[in-house]
């Protein structure tokens, strides 16, 4: 008996002991092996010097610097959106950026932030509006379902206390994930007019890690954001029509671009197109409605695809919302479209944008 | 004990007893890393490297730590596992700092070398074959090396093979299956040279 328990203690000392020398040396190893010391990371020539630890991959480089580049998928190189120019120092592509660089981005120096690591000086190309992106903590200052499963979540800014975004803009909720902070990207609904709130129109997305927590957030929870981002400018000349078209929650962009728009143009002409399912899906439309009574010159659209239950009433457009910008748009005005929605509704909206006079240039799009 | 010198045996392992083609160890990495000759010699390095360094310390720890404490029988295959998987983590982080291709281009083949039954083969064929140190050192160098000259010899066949019709049955990882068999068929010629057992 004593025999078999000094032969068990023998057996896990003797097996713990070597883990705890394996550990050991692996420590000294990454010591030596991955320590790069501080590398200096410059951006735009110049304008911004940042000192950061090496080793390290750049987006959490640049994140700790607060230069926050848009990443969907949180460094996972999944989503291709922290796209910057490496001048010098990022060594070569990765195999792992290869799927998201086009052949003339590669040329360009083109490489995704959270696939490059530090490990020397790096000279860096970020566009003006990226380095303005900021992090912010918010409070949920109202939430509101505006149909069975699209929220519309209002949060008042507590630090920084104002955010300068430009209609068509998103930021990036930091959701929390079984494998740390996941961001997800969202467009703010809200005018620019209203600088001290962001309102966010979430659709439930059934396992979705972001719109999960957005709709179960309660009222005062804190939440953590950054932005803006987004490389939507709205035409500044008053004479050229905008044409909205969304679909679903694709509304959150459009309808703070509409509303912008309304406060600084008041006569200008805007389209809105919006397309869903039935009746039960409808939301804005009052508000809308009501905004198109105070501007003559705004025109509102809501096309229902169907199918209907027999008892549902709808005098509006019926069918796809693509055929409803076919029938209403006049051909070949100056005109600046912005589409939001689901690939298949972009797709069907541009060509029937396209076989109205539009050019390629001016039609914007949001696919998700 | 065995008399065969280390020579011999680090000969046999390359081609009489090439431990993929005769013993089949290995096999999910030697499918996988084996479409280019670059990443095949990178692989091919970085198991050979692993493989000697761990057969040398799996003999240290089985003949000093585990025999002399008479815990050999039960502790070996968890000792010789753990000692892979700390060597493992060292050769990535060697590889990511000299060659950051290489190693996005192993992808999670890397780590996985540590699962490589080959690595686990190579030290457990030592103790059941009762080699001496410097047979098991012999033996750890040509497992690696057979084990490289059979996925580069894949890698070479498997670029020609892009030139040529495969009939469409046989296409991805059929053809190269056929195509193991017959190169361990060939390696087969080997074995009336020198046997080790």
């Amino acid at each position: 008996m004593t025999a078999d328990i000094g032969f068990i203690l023998t057996s896990i000392g003797v097996f713990a002991g070597l883990l705890a020398g394996l550990a050991i040396f692996l420590l000294i190893a990454e010591r030596y092996l991955a320590n790069y010391g501080t590398c200096e990371i410059d951006i735009n020539g110049g304008d911004r010097i940042l000192k950061v630890q090496g080793g390290q991959t750049l987006l959490s480089a640049l994140y700790s610097e607060k230069v926050f580049i848009a990443s969907a998928c949180g460094g996972r190189g999944t989503c291709g959106y922290c796209k910057v120019t490496v001048k010098s120092g990022g060594g070569r592509v990765l195999p792992t950026e290869l799927p998201y660089l086009t052949r003339k981005e590669i040329r360009a120096g083109v490489r995704l932030a959270c696939q490059v690591k530090v490990r020397e000086a790096i000279q860096l190309r970020i566009p003006e509006d990226l380095l303005n992106a900021k992090l912010f903590a918010a409070v949920v200052k109202a939430a509101r379902s505006v149909t069975p499963d699209i929220k519309e979540i209002r949060l008042r800014l507590v630090e920084p206390a104002e955010i300068a975004h430009r209609p068509g803009q998103y930021v990036q909720v930091q959701a929390p994930s079984p494998d740390g902070p996941a961001f997800r990207a969202y467009s703010i609904s809200s005018p620019v007019h209203e600088p001290n709130e962001v309102e966010l129109v979430v659709r439930l997305v059934p396992g979705g890690i972001g719109s999960t927590y957005l709709h179960n957030l309660k009222l005062n929870d804190a939440v953590t954001f950054t932005g803006p981002y987004g490389e939507f400018r709205l035409n500044e000349d008053p004479a050229t029509e905008i044409v909205c078209v969304a679909g679903g929650c694709g509304m959150a962009p459009v309808k703070n671009i509409i509303y912008s728009l309304y406060r600084r143009w008041p006569d200008r002409t805007c389209w809105l197109f919006f397309g869903c399912r039935a009746t039960a899906d409808i939301f804005y439309l009052d508000e809308f409605n009501d905004l198109a009574k105070a501007h003559p010159s705004f025109h509102v659209v809501y096309a229902l695809s169907g199918p209907f239950a027999p008892d549902e009433r709808w005098d509006g457009e019926k069918g796809f919302v693509h055929l409803a910008v076919d029938k209403h748009l006049t051909e070949n005005a100056r005109r600046q479209a912005f589409l939001c929605g689901p690939p298949p509704m972009i797709e069907a909206v541009t060509r029937v944008l396209q076989q109205k006079g539009m050019k390629a240039e001016d039609v914007f799009y949001d696919k998700f | 004990m065995n008399d065969t010198s280390a020579f011999v045996i680090l000969i046999a392992a390359i081609f009489t007893n090439n431990i993929l083609l005769s013993n089949f160890l290995g096999m999910c990495s030697f499918l996988v890393c084996s479409r280019q000759l670059a990443t095949a010699l990178g692989l091919g390095a970085a198991v050979t490297f692993v493989m000697t360094c761990t057969t040398i310390i799996n003999y240290a720890a089985y003949h000093h730590v585990l025999v002399p404490l008479k815990v050999h029988d039960h502790l070996y295959f968890i000792v010789f596992i753990a000692v892979i998987a700390a060597f493992v983590q060292l050769v990535e982080m060697i590889i990511e700092r000299f060659s950051p291709a290489l190693y996005h281009a192993l992808g999670i083949f890397l780590p996985l070398i540590t699962v490589n039954c080959a690595i686990l083969g190579a030290a457990l064929f030592m103790i059941i074959r009762k080699y001496s140190f410097a047979q098991s050192v012999g033996y750890g160098i040509g497992s690696g090396i057979g084990w490289s000259l059979a996925i580069l010899l894949m890698a070479g066949l498997r670029q020609k093979l892009g030139y040529s019709n495969v009939p469409k049955p046989f296409e991805g990882v059929a053809i190269i299956m056929a195509i193991t068999g017959v190169m361990a068929a060939a390696f087969m010629g080997f074995a009336g040279m020198v046997s080790i057992q």
